[in-house]
């Protein structure tokens, strides 16, 4: 509304806030020309301020939800205060339980071209003038060494006839749990009956001549798919094929949540999503950088119940596990979560792929705490044993 | 443009304890009028913050409760068809014609004004509080959009009705439902924490000015303990004030007295079942001595 007040001498600023808005954007924040307009018109007429002070501004002029406020701050340092540097000494320190690494990831992965994995002479390059604090967007290249050395390239892994197999399994599972018709009947705008009731409440104004007609019909009540994929080590020669299951049951027409963990849990369904099927797994495998590490399940399922379950879940939800359990944490832990997870979700199946080999029995700690929570238990080491649990989902 | 300090000092005499980034948020808000969306665990102070905003600017305050099944008839306004009709039947043998009944009958006098259109219709700018947003349907945020963006309502009988003063709107969410990006955009967004210790202990000290400093300080060390506990349901500022209340009530002085009483009075803080089972006798003399 102030247009004077920015003038030619801001130049180096709004370049600046420019390459912030577009390091918010590379990592997934939904903002639009006005926000930035907003945010310039704020710096610009009460001034930048202590860094705090335009940090929490910023803060809530930028960031729409829950997950971006919690990353707010952790993107804001990078590209304001450290230009990344720090970020890349505490990947070297912690390689596999930092969770802000996937933060530092987004920033990087539109800088790798798929075919070419290496970026080692960038990456140095950059991190000898990464401290040019005037500079616009250069401090985004650093630390990409990590990434490089712990990539691991799911779609050499896929061979082209699994892929198209285990999609249209799991859209075949899919559309044995798909929809089912509520008992009752709400109004809807082109239904098969009258409502009444409703009717007559709305003609009260014509006198109660029945003008206006209200239709009821009963309306789809779809089930909800929650899927936790392990990729810890000892599921490292499973994992490539399930997570074509999962993109196949993350289709448009079922309401699908995905999740992977390993030491810790982190949620896919958007980059599952991705249409073009490269794209998706180079996303992907950028995500899973603790991948071939440990397991952590009572952890994982416990970050789940904190963060995501209350939105994830509802009575019409089944989840899906996907794990070997094998799990470094507590059984007790494990039990605890999945009780809490059993609360809000009816139906809770787990699938084992190590269930299919002979002579398996699930006796893990873990398995054995999981046990009493579990509706389903069944294999899953091949399509075939896959289709299999097909009669069990349409049950429910 | 209210400066962030005098902002704090004015909410502080509205009885109100912010901490900065509420502060900021409000102060965003009302300097670009724009919606104010507030997320966080129930009993946080969501609700509360408008009522205190409210109060400072010596404002009405204008609440719609949220819920499923909520509609344009309950949010923003509908003809009151029983006067329309008595009037009709009063007037029928006054031989009045039929477009001069139907003027009268399609008046304001016969419009019932429901929260969102009574809130754009005030002189002055109200607080409109829209409350726990995230239970209504996907449709109703729609119609929100709509009146969000543009202060106005189109009422066809009466043609359209705009916005005599912009209200200052604040939403709140529980998070049980994503929002759409539609409506997020529109608003500034704030996630709201549990209070600091400082700040739960100012909060008390506000409320319940006869509460005596020792206990105080001991009840919000209990309490911020207590949230660290693996809980279901961790205990909002509303339960902190009312276990603070019902102990001073017990003539209690300290948390170590009278261990029984403690865990008697703990319903106040727990709320399921499970999280009354979990704080068993030991972890409530535990945290007790912690406290004090």
């Amino acid at each position: 509304m102030n247009p004077p007040l920015i003038s030619a001498e801001h130049g180096p600023v709004l370049t600046r806030i420019a390459g912030f808005i577009d390091h918010l954007r590379l990592n997934d924040f939904k903002i639009g020309p006005n926000e930035t307009r907003d945010i310039v018109q704020r710096i610009a007429s009460s001034g930048l301020g202590t860094s705090d002070t335009t940090r929490l501004q910023s803060k809530i002029l930028l960031a729409g939800n829950r997950d971006e406020w919690d990353r707010y701050d952790d993107l804001f340092e990078a590209y304001w205060l450290q230009n990344g540097r720090q970020r890349q000494s505490i990947q070297t320190k912690n390689l596999q339980s930092n969770s802000s690494l996937n933060v530092a990831h987004g920033v990087w992965k539109e800088h790798f071209s798929p075919d070419q994995p290496d970026t080692n002479s960038e990456t140095t390059t950059d991190t000898l003038d990464g401290g040019d604090a005037a500079d616009g967007t250069r401090g985004k290249l650093v630390a990409s060494e990590q990434t490089s050395t712990l990539k691991t390239d799911f779609r050499k892994f896929v061979d082209s006839n699994e892929i198209a197999e285990a999609e249209r399994l799991a859209l075949r599972l899919a559309k044995a749990m798909r929809n089912r018709l509520s008992r009752r009947y709400r109004r809807t705008a082109r239904g098969s009956r009258l409502d009444f009731r409703k009717t007559m409440r709305a003609n009260q104004c014509h006198g109660g001549d029945p003008i206006t007609l209200i239709k009821k019909s009963r309306p789809d009540r779809p089930v909800k798919i929650v899927i936790f994929l392990d990729v810890s080590g000892s599921m490292k020669t499973y994992s490539r094929f399930f997570l074509q299951f999962v993109k196949g049951l993350v289709c448009e027409w079922i309401d699908t949540d995905a999740y992977l963990f390993h030491t810790k849990l982190m949620r896919i369904t958007d980059a599952v999503r991705e249409k073009n099927s490269v794209k998706a797994m180079t996303k992907l495998s950028m995500m899973i950088d603790g991948f071939g590490g440990g397991t952590k399940l009572g952890q994982s399922i416990g970050h789940f119940n904190s963060a995501y379950a209350k939105r994830a879940l509802n009575s019409r939800s089944v989840v899906i596990i996907i794990s070997d359990g094998y799990d470094t944490g507590s059984p007790e832990h494990l039990a605890r979560e999945l009780g809490q997870l059993k609360r809000r979700a009816p139906r809770l199946l787990w699938l084992n792929p190590m269930l299919g080999w002979r002579d398996y029995q699930p006796i893990t700690a873990a398995m054995a705490a999981a046990m009493p929570h579990i509706d389903h238990f069944s294999a899953a080491n091949s399509l075939a044993s896959l289709a299999a649990i097909e009669p069990e989902l349409a049950r429910l | 443009m209210i400066e962030t300090n005098t902002l704090k000092e004015r909410l502080r005499d509205a009885n109100y304890i912010p901490d900065d980034t509420l502060t900021m948020a409000l102060q965003l808000s009302l300097d670009l009028k724009r919606p104010l969306l507030l997320e966080g665990e129930a009993g946080v102070g969501k609700t509360e913050i408008a009522r205190a905003l409210a109060t400072m600017l010596e404002t009405k305050l204008i609440r719609l409760q949220c819920y499923e099944g909520l509609d344009a008839n309950h949010a923003i306004y509908e003809w009151n068809y029983q006067r329309q009709l008595l009037a009709i039947k009063a007037k029928e043998h006054d031989h009045t014609s039929s477009e001069v009944i139907e003027e009268q009958i399609f008046s304001e006098a016969y419009l019932l004004r429901r929260p969102l259109l009574e809130a754009i219709s005030q002189p002055a700018s109200p607080v409109l509080l829209i409350d726990e947003i995230d239970r209504s349907d996907e449709e109703f945020e729609a119609y929100l959009l709509e009146i969000l963006s543009d202060f106005q309502v189109t009422v066809p009988e009466l043609g359209t009705i705009r916005a005599a003063s912009i209200p200052h709107v604040i939403l709140t969410s529980n998070g049980t439902r994503e929002l759409s990006d539609a409506l997020r955009r529109r608003c500034l967004y704030t996630y709201v924490e549990f209070p600091t210790l400082e700040r739960e202990l100012q909060i008390i000290v506000a409320r319940l000015p006869n509460i005596e400093a020792a206990l105080a300080g001991q009840i919000v060390r209990f309490v911020q303990e207590l949230r660290k506990e693996d809980l279901e349901k961790n205990p909002g500022i509303a339960e902190t004030l009312d276990w603070a209340a019902a102990l001073t009530g017990l003539k209690m002085t300290s948390l170590t007295d009278d261990l029984d009483m403690i865990s008697a009075s703990l319903v106040c803080l727990l709320k399921t079942e499970t999280d009354q089972k979990s704080i068993t006798r030991e972890v409530a003399s535990r945290l007790a001595g912690k406290a004090a």
